[in-house]
């Protein structure tokens, strides 16, 4: 009892809803946690993370129940404990108009770290940052990534007795993403320090001693994650698509069983999915075919959706009944092409000669670090920036003479909620239809259409509805006008992992019926959904190909050493161009 | 320790404060700028006088006597008479606004005037009643001395309308002293806009970054958070202040009949009470666009409206004065036009900043209260 170092009894933390109403954050959740550890706590978006995290720190007092953080009542006297943790918010509070220093410094000064220690620690934090150089940058102007690092650094101005971490790798590109966990396992293995971070990235789970696994406010379960992940032995497989079927078929035809499939996703030419417990081998087969399918090691995140689909609710995987577009135009060869495209902001090149071209019925995406240059091609693509130089054609119309016909012939959907919240779903449906030039009866007829593919209320209000149906909803205006190309920015950041399988559904369905599409996503493991994909960094297009043909490029790259999934290959990519662009600079 | 805690913590915020402050040109802009702009457009600029007001003068008889009775209003440096035969005309050009007024010389007033009943018409263009009056004014002293003319050349005793040269005494003095009450009221203003105008926004964008969650998870006391937004832009309110009474003396030769001591004491009393409710409107809306409207909606133009910069407090309605009473620039306005003009009269003095005070301690602790280390 005495050795945990956070125990929380019967915690409730309510909110007031959106409707009025109560949204429920935390029910009548009990942990405990041991000291001079790596803790984590995962789920889906919802889940009570951050609530848990803010609690923990003496941010918000509970409706019910107790806590104490480092044997302190953390209700009773927050400052002392917050006096002894550092916390990293989900967004830490840098301030952008302070330079890197000057933030480190306030936040030294706030701990009372003495002057004697300040400059071992500062060294050691910039070291390990590696941003020695950027001292005198104000933080505004870091990338994303940097920003999370220096936001990191700030919170290890001093050793705390307890380290909390919200997310602290949410929206961080791969890279950075490593960088970060390199800092975070060095302090604990030098300090011993205890850390809780909150995650929802499986393969950071996996590094910590406990995982808490959380859904809706409730604790699902708590063990090592090796405990955790034998509860998916024997329940695990993966199947080789036979040439010429893409593995998303195959995943498609999975998951579209979920009375005998747990969960199923792409990963590196094969389909890795989860046997229901009570699907029997004669069904599986009769599921398969004759395509084989080969038992694989368990994995953590195996374990985590078996946890979450057992709570019932499955999402319905919304397959549009009839995507088949009314031709617009089915001449043959590429819908979109770009040549020598080129984007300039002053004298920064957002992106550099960049060409590609998407054929009809594609899924094309588009990855990159943070700050790579994707949302500048993406925004030309749609007509929304006019490019610096180059050719830029999309549904066989040029960008620069004739943008309006062409951006009558794509769907755009943007990657915040870009809909009016106080209309209801029809309202919206039927003002962006009206501007997409839809009337009368043509227009009531879309709108029925949409609401049945897309499964969504037209009377509820927008804004009230949970993330997964508001992505539907922004899916089902940016389609009202059955337009052959559709660009999705980001779509699935902020859904949680059942949503975004269901979310992908619906995209490669549409696919099939002849839709191209275009998305950029920092989960490289979606890029398994793609036909090709394309990897930007600093404004250069560094690789193209199928994403069999990337994983094997970056093989290449790093003297065969395995690419075992996307995540490692785009790691591998980036690398390999930087060191080339470095020594190019250095020879120069 | 803790003493000491608390003064490291206080000084690290402080530099904080300052050097954000400073990097932010809008800041500076609406800090230093638009106070000098508003001490030269309210000195030289704006005054209620009225300059060169375009008087029809109707002269139905324009015998060379008449003509000589009323040449003398040519002579003024407010009226600019415009010479006409008919009346029509006359009333053509106010209709279309290129005169405000009509001066009107029947036929028959100099043969009346020899006999002591001479009559003028005077019509005025009441669409801005402000600028009616002072033409009036104008217009009746002009004739006054046009009038004062012809009798001392003539033996004849010719006495003007009465009550005239009594209207026309009250808006000379006004004219003259408008540049007097505005340069203090602006004092009142300009402590009101560096208050609550720019200070309404830091908290709320703290709120707004979520840099309050990463500061709250510290060693950090409230009053510390508090204090700190406060100190920079004191010295930006001192600067100001400096700059207004430079300009009173200097440009404008206000007179500053009261210490200089406790004018810059008041103007700091009153400035803490306005940096506090800016905070506080910054704490309780938790989003810089609301705030500043806020600020706006319920500090400056109140200041402006119904402090008694403009307006007499004592030509409103009870119920306007009731809320003007509510408003520390109205006792602030009080206070400080009573220093420059009046000097330093203690029962007032006295009154005024106990209610000051009592609003500067109130704000301070409801600011403190909003920034309880907590985000529910």
């Amino acid at each position: 009892m005495s050795g945990d170092i956070i125990r929380a009894e019967g915690l409730r933390q309510t909110f007031a809803g959106p409707d009025g109403g109560r949204v429920v954050a935390l029910d009548d959740l009990s942990l405990s946690i041991r000291p001079g550890a790596l803790t984590a706590l995962v789920g889906p978006d919802g889940a009570g993370k951050t609530t848990l995290m803010r609690l923990f720190a003496g941010l918000l007092g509970p409706e019910a129940g107790r806590l104490s953080v480092l044997g302190t009542d953390v209700l009773a006297d927050p400052q002392a404990v917050q006096d002894r943790i550092s916390y990293m918010p989900q967004r830490f509070g840098l301030y952008d108009d302070l330079s890197v220093q000057e933030n480190l410094d306030l936040y030294a000064d706030l701990h009372g770290v003495p002057m004697a220690e300040r400059q071992a620690r500062f060294q050691r934090m910039l070291d390990m940052t590696d941003m020695a150089r950027f001292t005198a940058r104000p933080a505004g102007k870091l990338s994303g990534g940097m920003k999370q690092k220096l936001g990191l650094a700030c919170t290890l101005v001093r050793s705390p007795d307890l380290l909390l971490l919200d997310e602290p790798s949410v929206g961080v590109d791969p890279l950075s993403r490593r960088d970060l966990w390199s800092i975070i396992k060095q302090l604990v293995e030098d300090e011993k320090l205890s850390v809780v971070i909150a995650t929802a990235y499986m393969d950071e789970a996996e590094r910590c001693a406990e995982v808490f696994v959380m859904d809706r406010g409730r604790l699902l379960a708590s063990d090592t994650p090796d405990g955790l992940t034998a509860r998916a032995e024997g329940l695990t497989y993966a199947a080789v698509p036979p040439a010429g079927m893409p593995a998303r078929a195959l995943q498609a035809r999975l998951i579209d069983r979920p009375d005998l499939i747990t969960d199923a996703v792409p990963e590196a030419g094969r389909v890795r999915f989860i046997r229901q417990p009570a699907a029997t081998p004669d069904a599986l087969a009769g599921l398969l075919g004759d395509i084989p399918a080969e038992p694989r090691p368990p994995e953590l995140e195996d374990a985590f959706m078996m946890l979450l689909r057992q709570q019932g609710e499955v999402p319905p995987a919304t397959v549009p009944a009839d995507t088949r577009i009314a031709a617009t135009g089915s001449a043959p060869g590429p819908v979109i092409v770009v040549r020598d495209l080129v984007r300039k902001f002053g004298d920064f090149t957002a992106v550099a000669n960049t060409s590609f071209e998407v054929a009809r019925g594609e899924i094309f995406g588009l990855l990159g670090p943070n700050g790579a240059g994707k949302t500048t091609t993406f925004r030309m693509l749609c007509g929304l920036l006019p490019a610096t130089s180059g050719h830029l054609e999309v549904a066989g119309r040029d960008l620069r003479t004739a943008w309006a016909e062409a951006r009558a012939r794509i769907g755009y959907v943007a990657q915040k909620f870009a809909l009016y919240g106080n209309l209801t779903v029809r309202e919206n449906l039927e003002f962006f239809g009206g501007a997409y030039g839809l009337r009368r009866k043509a227009l009531q007829q879309r709108i029925r259409a949409s609401l049945e593919q897309f499964e969504l209320d037209p009377a509820a209000k927008s804004g009230l509805l949970p993330a997964g149906f508001k992505q539907r909803l922004a899916m089902a205006t940016g389609l009202l006008h059955q337009p052959g190309i559709l660009f999705l920015d980001e779509p699935t950041s902020g859904i949680d992992p059942l949503a975004r399988r269901a979310f992908w559904r619906t995209i490669t369905a549409l696919a099939e019926g002849g839709v191209t599409i275009v998305v950029t996503t920092h989960f490289m493991e979606e890029a398994e959904y793609c036909d090709r994909i394309a990897i930007q960094d600093a404004g250069e297009m560094l690789i193209i190909g199928t994403p069999r043909e990337v994983r094997e490029r970056a093989a290449l790259g790093v003297g065969g050493a395995t690419v075992r999934n996307m995540n490692e290959a785009f790691i591998a990519v980036v690398e390999q161009n930087r060191a080339r662009r470095d020594n190019g600079r250095a020879a120069a | 320790m803790t003493s000491s805690g608390f003064a490291r913590r206080l000084i690290a915020l402080t530099r904080k404060e300052t050097r954000q402050m400073l990097r932010d040109r809008s800041n500076l802009i609406i800090g230093l700028m638009l106070p000098a702009v508003l001490i030269l457009l309210f000195g030289y600029g704006l005054s209620f006088d009225v300059r060169d007001a375009r008087v029809a003068v109707v002269l139905e008889d324009s015998s060379p006597a008449t003509l000589n009775a009323v040449a003398g209003l040519a002579g003024s440096d407010y009226l600019s008479p415009i010479w006409l035969h008919s009346m029509p005309e006359a009333e053509a050009m106010i209709r279309a606004g290129s005169a405000d007024a009509i001066l009107r010389v029947p036929s028959e007033f100099m043969r009346d005037l020899v006999h002591g009943s001479g009559q003028l018409q005077l019509i005025l263009n009441g669409v801005d009643s402000n600028t009616a009056q002072a033409i009036e004014g104008y217009a009746t002293g002009a004739v006054t001395n046009v009038l004062d003319h012809l009798s001392d050349r003539s033996d004849t005793r010719i006495t003007g309308p009465e009550g005239i040269a009594m209207v026309q005494r009250i808006w000379f003095n006004e004219a003259n002293n408008s540049t007097w009450f505005l340069v203090p009221g602006l004092i009142v203003l300009i402590m009101t806009l560096i208050g609550a105008f720019l200070t309404s926004l830091l908290i709320a964008r703290e709120w707004e970054r979520g840099t309050l969650e990463s500061l709250f998870v510290t060693p950090v006391r409230p009053l510390e958070l508090v204090l700190s937004k406060l100190a920079p832009y004191m010295v930006v309110g001192a600067i100001d202040l400096i700059m207004c009474l430079l300009a009173a003396k200097l440009l404008f030769g206000v007179p500053i009949r009261g210490s200089l001591g406790i004018i810059a004491f008041s103007s700091m009393l009153y400035l803490l009470v306005s940096l506090a409710l800016g905070l506080w409107i910054s704490g309780v809306t938790k989003n810089q666009f609301t705030a500043s409207q806020i600020a706006l909606l319920v500090s400056f133009l109140p200041a402006t409206m119904l402090s008694g910069f403009v307006f007499d407090l004592r030509n409103v309605p009870l119920v306007v004065q009731g809320v003007s009473q509510i408003l520390p620039a109205t006792h602030f306005m009080t206070l400080i036009k009573t220093l420059f003009m009046v000097g330093d009269y203690w029962p007032e003095i006295v009154r005024e900043v106990l209610i000051l005070s009592l609003y500067a301690v109130v704000l301070i602790w409801a600011v403190r209260r909003k920034l309880v280390k907590r985000l529910d």
